[in-house]
């Protein structure tokens, strides 16, 4: 794998060979020295040219566990605030010698440019573009959820026939369309419900069912339900009126947690809302997957790493 | 001069006698002695092409085109009269700026410059330009545009549409509803769901285009709609056509030829607003085009530095270069198609263009007593369009590597070439053929 930019055109066998590979990662975080030497001499630049605490250490945690050196490089205090461009920031992390480059950008397709600019020869992670991806999100959900139906025979396993439910602000959420892809080529049945301004308006090529309504998506007991987080600068918008509305019809409320069958996972990207799109018993119940989808979320940017930075790196 | 064995738009081959800035003869000349003589064995001519709508850039931003480097660019793609639009720095919306433009145009002498004018202040949207000294003022403008931006407020553009009529004025409409378009970065579709990339709805262009049909029918005035993009506007201006609304309408020859399809590749030379369209939004326009619809053909010239290119989607620039492809582009989409022919050509994109913009001289069949402006093409050349093909100062052209067909061989301005033997003339020399020719008008 030449660089991770997104789910979409992952292939089946490539998604579960990262997914393996995580497994292993996941191993490893179960020994006492949660370390391995496979990077060692390799340099990693986490490039945050937006806020993300979580993914940022994600990724920070990843890499050091794999024994690489890592860079932070935020847009905040930097040459980047005072208008230094995307190709001579990265130029700067190619004449210092980076071997990968973890980026996350407010423009959607910064990651494709800077893979196919030629600027920089190392390989590329999309750690979230604008709108567009967030690849190790889904994959590090897919994961969870394997794990959560397979346990420890998860390896080689797809979701094929898994039913998920993916609710919220679907128009701006990267996650949302990692998502859909990725459980696409790994044989999920997906189905989104937002409110009809928070969707695209165009999504019949989606490999996807688009619904508005939560409850009608609820009643059929799936086995998945991700729940986004909404943005509160929508509703000034004019996206929904108020979060009172938004929660009475599309947030995980006590009564739609209930309803729910007691297999039925509760996901969430993070960081959530809480009252708004989850209430606080679905986040804080056993049926809720928010600590593991942190903890995989290493393992899999792990397998991510190992995957672009070590040994011959193909093409593809 | 003599222009020997043409074919002639008709499909008639002629040898064009050329003296002064006049045609003197169409057929075939037999006393040509002591003339120049330009082989035109299988080439095409057509009257000089007229762009109703170029960025030149200049005054304010040089370091993308000036009047010199974005005629010159005209002159490589057989243009011999250009309509610089008034987004500039200052703006064009005084007479100086105007009259300074076009004084920069003759003077370099690759083209006819004739300046559009702002329609409001600084291209505000809040009060009117002072249009009338425009008009009469020694650029003679007689085309009105905040282009870049909408008149969207329609009390403005219901009194600008008024006011022109005083001078036989016409307002050219950046049709785009500011409100629906607010960080807009492409066509607002399938493709731009799966982008992540904000949408430009094709209703933003459609409103407006209505809109304003319905006012130019209500206060009976000219209006001109610039780069019409969507099927959608196609319909609106084909129902004010059958209506008897004095409409006119332009499209580019990207939107005749490129989708929203590129735009995956987050290459930001694909950047342009108008944004790339649909397939079905290519079928439409060409369709319109074919059927006078929509009236011509009008390039959007929109030269940047690599530096507004060279970066993440959002923050590039939109426009793209177009005065040195657009015969070949309209060769490929609407020719090689065979939805028009080269009388068709030479009407969309010379003689309805000098028409709706009013400037005498330009856009005249090639027949005895015409100006001398015209354009000989090689519809047979074939090959890759590369970089060499562009002469003006900026390289953002979303052409280049693709196969187009033909190539302009010669571009005659005012009598003189500005392009022969495939290639631009030097600065200089064109430059002292145009002093010399402004002297013999004078007598």
């Amino acid at each position: 794998m030449r660089h991770l930019l997104g789910t979409k055109g992952l292939a089946r066998d490539e998604a579960l060979a990262l997914l393996d590979i995580a497994e292993d990662m996941a191993a490893v975080q179960e020994r006492e020295v949660k370390k391995l030497p496979t990077l060692r001499g390799k340099t990693v630049v986490n490039l945050f040219f937006e806020d993300s605490t979580r993914t940022r250490i994600s990724f920070e945690a990843a890499a050091k566990r794999l024994s690489a050196d890592v860079i932070t490089f935020s847009a905040k205090g930097s040459s980047v605030s005072k208008g230094e461009s995307l190709k001579d920031t990265s130029q700067t992390l190619q004449a210092m010698g980076a071997d990968g480059v973890v980026i996350r950008h407010p423009a959607s397709g910064a990651p494709q440019v800077l893979a196919t600019s030629g600027w920089i020869d190392a390989g590329v992670v999309n750690a979230g573009d604008g709108t567009h991806e967030h690849p190790t999100q889904a994959l590090l959900d897919a994961f969870t959820m394997r794990r959560r139906l397979h346990g420890a025979a998860s390896r080689g396993r797809d979701l094929d026939g898994v039913r998920v439910v993916i609710v919220g602000d679907v128009l701006h959420s990267r996650v949302a369309r990692s998502n859909v892809w990725l459980l696409e080529t790994l044989g999920a049945d997906v189905q989104l419900v937002a409110p009809p301004t928070l969707l695209p308006v165009e999504t019949s090529s989606w490999p996807a069912r688009v619904g508005y309504d939560l409850d009608a998506a609820l009643a059929d007991g799936p086995d998945v339900v991700m729940m986004l987080r909404v943005q509160a600068e929508r509703m000034h918008a004019a996206f929904f009126p108020n979060s009172r509305e938004y929660a009475r019809r599309w947030g995980l409320d006590d009564a739609r947690f209930d309803r729910l069958p007691a297999t039925t996972m509760v996901m969430h990207p993070g960081p959530m809302n809480r009252g708004l799109e989850i209430a606080a018993r679905a986040a804080d119940s056993a049926q809720s997957t928010v600590r593991e989808q942190v903890a995989n979320g290493v393992s899999v940017r792990m397998a991510a790493l190992y995957l672009l930075l070590s040994g011959d790196r193909g093409d593809a | 001069m003599v222009v020997r064995g043409a074919t002639l738009p008709s499909g008639e081959r002629a040898d064009l006698l050329i003296a002064g800035a006049e045609i003197l003869e169409v057929g075939r000349v037999t006393d040509a002695s002591g003339a120049t003589v330009i082989d035109a064995d299988g080439l095409l001519a057509l009257p000089g092409l007229v762009d109703l709508h170029t960025h030149l850039r200049e005054p304010g931003f040089e370091q993308s085109e000036t009047v010199l480097t974005g005629t010159r660019a005209a002159a490589a793609g057989g243009y011999t009269a250009v309509f610089p639009m008034a987004n500039t720095f200052p703006v064009a919306d005084t007479a100086g700026v105007v009259e300074q433009v076009a004084s920069l145009g003759r003077d370099a002498g690759y083209a006819t410059v004739q300046p559009i004018g702002a329609v409001t202040v600084g291209l505000a949207g809040e009060r009117l330009a002072e249009l009338g000294a425009m008009a009469t003022s020694r650029a003679n403008v007689r085309v009105f545009s905040d282009d870049g931006t909408c008149v969207s407020d329609p009390v403005l553009m219901r009194r600008a549409l008024e006011y022109v009529k005083a001078f036989d004025g016409v307002i050219a409409q950046h049709a785009q509803d500011p409100r629906l378009t607010v960080g807009a970065q492409m066509n607002e579709g399938a493709r731009s769901a799966e982008l992540g990339l904000t949408g430009w709805p094709a209703v933003a262009e459609e409103s407006i285009i209505a809109r304003d049909v319905l006012l130019a029918e209500h206060v009976g005035s000219r209006l001109h709609v610039c780069h019409v993009s969507t099927a959608g506007s196609v319909e609106v201006i084909r129902w004010a056509k059958a209506r008897g609304i004095p409409v006119t309408a332009e499209v580019t020859p990207h939107h005749l030829l490129l989708t929203e399809d590129l735009v995956a590749t987050y290459d930001a030379r694909y950047k342009v607003n108008p944004p790339l369209r649909r397939a079905e939004d290519v079928t439409a326009l060409r369709a319109a085009l074919a059927d006078g619809t929509i009236d011509i053909v009008a390039t959007d010239h929109a030269p940047h530095p690599v530096e507004a290119k060279e970066c993440e989607w959002d923050a590039a620039a939109n426009g793209m270069v177009g005065l040195e492809s657009a015969l070949s582009v309209v060769h490929q989409s609407m020719v090689e198609t065979g939805l028009i022919g080269w009388e068709d050509v030479a009407r969309v994109m010379s003689e309805a263009p000098a028409r709706i913009g009013r400037l005498s001289g330009q856009g005249r069949a090639l027949t005895a007593g015409s100006p001398a402006e015209l354009t000989l093409y090689d519809p047979a050349a074939r090959g890759p369009f590369d970089v060499d093909r562009l002469a003006g100062r900026s390289r953002n052209s979303p052409y280049l590597g693709l196969g187009l067909p033909g190539r302009v061989v010669a571009t005659v301005h005012a009598g003189y070439p500005t392009r022969l033997d495939g290639a631009v003339r030097p600065a200089d020399e064109v430059a002292a053929l145009a002093t010399r020719a402004l002297e013999a008008a004078r007598g």
